[in-house]
């Protein structure tokens, strides 16, 4: 593969990288000012528009076309809201981002702002993340201090004010509804839609919701232009119309059972392989690799077959996987059960469903306690028959919940049981050899009163 | 006019109505279940059971294309072309997983939960779910607390609509109620020091779905399926709230709120929802009674006790006393209904010609109390001001209050006095009733005994809310008809009935037949005149009209 110097991650090893005197020395705030005196903002939403940049949260939708969905001409406020609620099971690359160069977030901010005409923009910011939330709040002092934020930005008629708001440490803050409602105080219970944010988001005015890998991404295209962006990545499908292209770096965060873990920033369309060998040096402890996750837990599993697989936008969809998610790659090897990781990934989801919707509510928990059931080798093989069909029915996508917390929920299930059903089935013959043939129906209830 | 399809079937629906897939079902006879949605109360769309198919049938080519998922009912509005599939195969397995998975942590325990026979869980179950449990999980707790001095919450059997902690923040404004944890483990509940304890709080349990919320002056009394239940108006104070009265053989268990746009809309105070008791109370006036008066005009109190008498003897007996003693006054209860307002008012006047007619004691306590969902409590503690007010006018003493009668009785310009009441909170204190001492002939018509008891020569039983049958008027000139849902004690004629026999009017009391005579002997009552809607005719509009 081709080398790839980083850029969202360059002030990674700098010095005092995470200052202001450092952040300015590398260029930066100097596109902002040349934007603030020579463009208007609707110049700045063709520009990141036209850069194909897509989201980096997880659906990746592209950002420029979002800020196009704000009513146009409206009064005000409108709000940007940064999500840092980074909780998708590993992925921490908004961490580093936030540690290392906050302010190339903050620029990413303050233009981001600019172009969608908000004057208050609130970063979301989970609350196991006290280190990013010191260098943030130093970084934004800074720019108070440097006349980067408040009123009248660098002179210009621009004026803006970040507010690092720290949440309590809830998976489902990160559904942008869900921080919306949390930021305005109350429980994190996704909002239906429509209306979708742009419309009614925060204190019901129109809101952006952006990731704060997003911002960095923002900040780059506005200081190296949409040329440099488009030339990296992935071009679209000529012959997919629906496909915008996977353009510019990404962060990829690597994990698990591999000898280097850490962040690394690739172009996008880099192959899980080509990560894990070159970025990761290989499975650790000199073992096989059995299956990873390609983009945070909700994205489902790859096959050790499918690591040929490009990690871009359409990329994971191809085999069967949710998305590319948060490029959180989690390497597992072949001494791990299968059984035993659906069992984490049915826990963690069935502690963060928010409960708002019963489908995903009861059929997180029905899920977890029917892999502890397997565990405890009580299985029977109709059990992965309904798992499957609580995989195949829960989420936004058949229609059954609000949010998609659910369809993360079931992509791990469908997948690991559609790509690994053999090793389920063995494990339950082996573990259960009286009952795991059992297919009477559940016998009726015992009444307990409640006196 | 906008044209929606609901499983094949056209129905037209008003040009500017906003209607959701489910009420818009509803007009076309299809109900789609749902737990979570209310008329009332915010959209949340969170229970999933009123999942439908939709799509939209294009106006020009017909052509019509369906929403490739499923989509809530309760949060998807229809227009013109909107199609609605509520019975498809998806739709249908669909609404058997939500039940089937309701129930994973549902204790089941409906021997013994006082919501079954009317529960959504269980009607909903029979009609949409599997027969089969596939969730081998045996949980089961059903752990019960207290969120508040009238309400017990049954935690496990919680379907986690979340009605009840809406209502309490969009309607009673108070938000006593809220969520706690998280996914599975979720539960309402209370802060602590925090009681649900607003003066609406009965609601909750009649929007619980399920039997979570249970209402500890019901709970446990009776099962559901022995309830009889009669459309009523509540009598608690002048917003005439629609209820249902609930009863098993002449008692009542239980009221509940009864849809009423113009009135109440879906809900009903907690004063008025536990207002039913002095029906059934030991030291109500169960029998009519005589004496003769004491010492003529000097202020001694009735030493003689009441002889009881028979109501054929009350009839004539106290007409002829009436007659006998010469110049009457006439305090007309704002708790008795036109009807009988109308009638006691003919029998005054057929006895005495020039009988002065004022209307009764009307109790006011505090200020009217409105809640920010637009719910009102009036200070007025009656049901019928109005009609009263008007039954007197067209006998043209209106205007005339229960002051201006004790003025008159004062001033001796009364030989005869007959005061209607019917309260069920003591409301005459001895001062007041001094004012009838001494009269020759004083008729005492009330629920419960009195300061007024002691000057009477007559004592005459009334009837309680739940035991007439007739219309009453509102403070916004709303006018209702209801029928009698239990009947009156032994020994106790509804008011109406004596007056009919009073009047020498023949057969059984017939308020239908009264109200008509009403509408028709005044402008004011005209809108009376025709079949009376359950939801209650305007008086003004029909006058204006």
């Amino acid at each position: 593969m081709t080398p790839f110097k980083p850029v969202l991650l360059e002030a990674v090893g700098v010095p005092d990288g995470h200052s202001l005197a450092s952040y300015r020395a590398r260029g930066g705030y100097a596109p902002l000012e040349k934007l603030l005196r020579e463009k208007q903002p609707t110049d700045v939403v063709e520009m990141v528009k036209s850069s194909g940049l897509r989201g980096r949260g997880g659906a990746g939708f592209s950002t420029g076309l979002k800020w196009t969905f704000l009513p146009k001409d409206h009064p005000g406020p409108i709000y940007l809201c940064v999500n840092a609620d980074e909780s998708e099971p590993g992925t921490f690359n908004n961490r580093l981002l936030m540690e290392d160069d906050p302010h190339q977030v903050l620029e990413g901010t303050i233009i981001s702002s600019f172009a969608t005409r908000a004057t208050t923009a609130y970063i979301y910011l989970r609350y196991e993340y006290p280190h990013s939330w010191n260098r943030l709040q130093a970084a934004i002092d800074e720019c108070y201090a440097a006349g980067l934020l408040g009123k009248n930005v660098l002179g210009s008629t621009f004026s803006l004010d970040i507010y690092l708001h720290r949440g309590a440490a809830a998976y489902i803050c990160g559904e942008e509804t869900g921080l919306i409602e949390s930021l305005e105080g109350k429980r994190a219970w996704p909002r239906i839609k429509p209306p979708f944010p742009a419309i009614e988001g925060v204190f019901h005015k129109p809101t952006v919701v952006n990731n704060i890998e997003t911002m960095a991404c923002v900040a780059q295209i506005s200081r190296r232009g949409v040329d440099w962006f488009k030339s990296i990545g992935v071009p679209a499908d000529p012959n997919n119309p629906r496909d915008p292209g996977s353009y510019g770096p990404k962060l990829y965060c690597l994990s698990g059972h591999v000898e280097k873990p850490g962040c690394y920033e690739a172009p996008l369309g880099i192959t899980l392989r080509e990560l894990v060998d070159h970025f990761g040096g290989g499975v650790w402890k000199g073992r096989k690799a059995k299956a990873a996750i390609p983009g945070g837990i909700s994205m489902g599993l790859f096959t050790e077959a499918e690591f040929d697989t490009p990690l871009d936008f359409a990329g994971p969809g191809r085999v069967g996987c949710l998305g590319l998610g948060t490029a959180a790659v989690v390497v597992i090897d072949e001494t791990v059960s299968i059984i035993d990781f659906l069992h984490n990934s049915c826990r963690f989801f069935a502690h963060e469903s928010c409960g708002q919707c019963t489908p995903c509510r009861e059929g997180t928990s029905w899920s977890l306690r029917m892999l502890e059931r397997i565990r405890a080798g009580k299985g029977r093989l109709k059990d992965l028959d309904l798992l499957l069909e609580l995989g195949n029915t829960m989420g936004m996508m058949p229609g059954s919940t609000i949010c998609g917390l659910a369809d993360g929920a079931a992509w791990p299930i469908k997948n690991a049981i559609n790509k690994f059903r053999g090793e389920f089935e063995d494990t339950i013959k082996r573990t259960n050899p009286e009952g795991w043939m059992v297919t009477d129906p559940v016998p009726a209830l015992q009444i307990v009163g409640a006196h | 006019m906008p044209v929606v399809i609901v499983d094949g079937q056209e129905i037209e629906i008003g040009a500017d109505e906003r209607l959701n897939c489910i009420e818009a079902a509803r007009r076309a006879g299809k109900e789609i279940p749902h737990y979570c949605w209310h008329p009332g109360l915010s959209v949340v769309a969170s229970c999933r059971m009123c999942l439908i198919e939709t799509g939209q049938r294009d106006a020009t080519t017909g052509k019509v294309s369906m929403v490739p998922k499923l989509v809530p009912g309760c949060q998807t509005p229809v227009k013109d072309g909107t199609v609605i599939v509520t019975e498809s195969k998806k739709v249908k397995e669909s609404r058997a997983r939500v039940e089937e998975a309701l129930l994973i942590d549902h204790p089941i325990d409906c021997p013994i939960c006082d919501k079954a026979g009317e529960c959504l869980l269980q009607d909903y179950h029979f009609e949409h779910g599997q027969s089969e449990r596939r969730a081998d999980i045996q949980p089961f707790t059903s752990r019960k607390r207290d969120v508040g001095p009238t309400i017990s919450l049954f935690v496990d059997r919680c379907i986690m609509c979340t009605r009840c902690v809406r209502f309490t923040r969009e309607v009673s404004g108070t938000g006593e109620l809220m969520v706690t944890s998280r996914g599975a483990k979720e539960e309402i509940d209370v802060f602590p020091g925090f009681p649900l304890d607003n003066k609406l709080a009965g609601n909750v349990v009649d929007l619980c779905p399920v039997g979570a919320l249970g209402d500890k002056d019901f709970l446990y009394r009776q099962r559901v399926w022995f309830l009889k239940r009669e459309a009523n108006v509540c009598g608690g104070c002048a917003a005439g709230c629609s209820i249902w009265t609930e009863q098993n053989q002449d008692t009542v268990y239980r009221l509940k709120p009864r849809e009423n746009p113009h009135v109440n809309t879906w809900w009903i105070c907690d004063e008025g929802r536990y207002g039913w008791h002095h029906l059934h109370d030991d030291s109500r006036i169960l029998s009519a009674g005589h004496r003769a008066a004491a010492g003529g005009a000097s202020h001694g109190h009735a030493a003689t006790a009441f002889q009881p008498a028979e109501w054929a003897d009350v009839v004539t007996g106290l007409r002829a006393d009436l007659e006998q003693a010469g110049r009457l006054a006439i305090a007309v209860s704002p708790m008795l209904t036109v009807e009988e307002a109308w009638m006691l008012c003919g029998v005054a006047r057929s006895i005495d010609a020039d009988a002065f007619l004022a209307l009764g004691y009307v109790p006011v306590t505090g200020d009217d109390e409105t809640f920010p969902g637009g719910f009102t409590i009036r200070s007025e503690k009656c049901p019928n001001r109005k009609g009263v007010e008007e039954v007197l006018a067209t006998f043209g003493a209106g205007g005339k209050t229960w002051n201006d009668l004790i003025a008159h009785v004062s001033a001796g310009h009364a030989d005869a006095a007959w005061i209607t009441a019917g309260y069920p909170q003591p409301w005459i204190d001895e001062a007041a009733a001094a004012a009838f001492a001494g009269l020759p002939c004083f008729v005492v018509q009330d629920l419960f005994d009195s300061p007024l008891m002691a000057h009477a020569t007559w004592r005459l039983p009334a009837a309680g809310f739940a035991e007439r049958t007739g219309t009453w008027v509102n403070f916004a000139h709303h006018a209702q008809s209801f029928r009698q849902a239990i009947r009156p004690p032994a020994g106790v004629w509804p008011e109406g009935r004596l007056y009919w026999n009073m009047l020498g009017r023949r057969g059984l009391y017939d308020p239908a037949a009264v109200r008509k005579q009403v509408a028709e002997s005044s402008a004011a009552f005209a809108a009376l005149g025709g079949e009376m809607p359950p939801t209650g005719v305007d008086l003004r509009v029909r006058q204006l009209a």
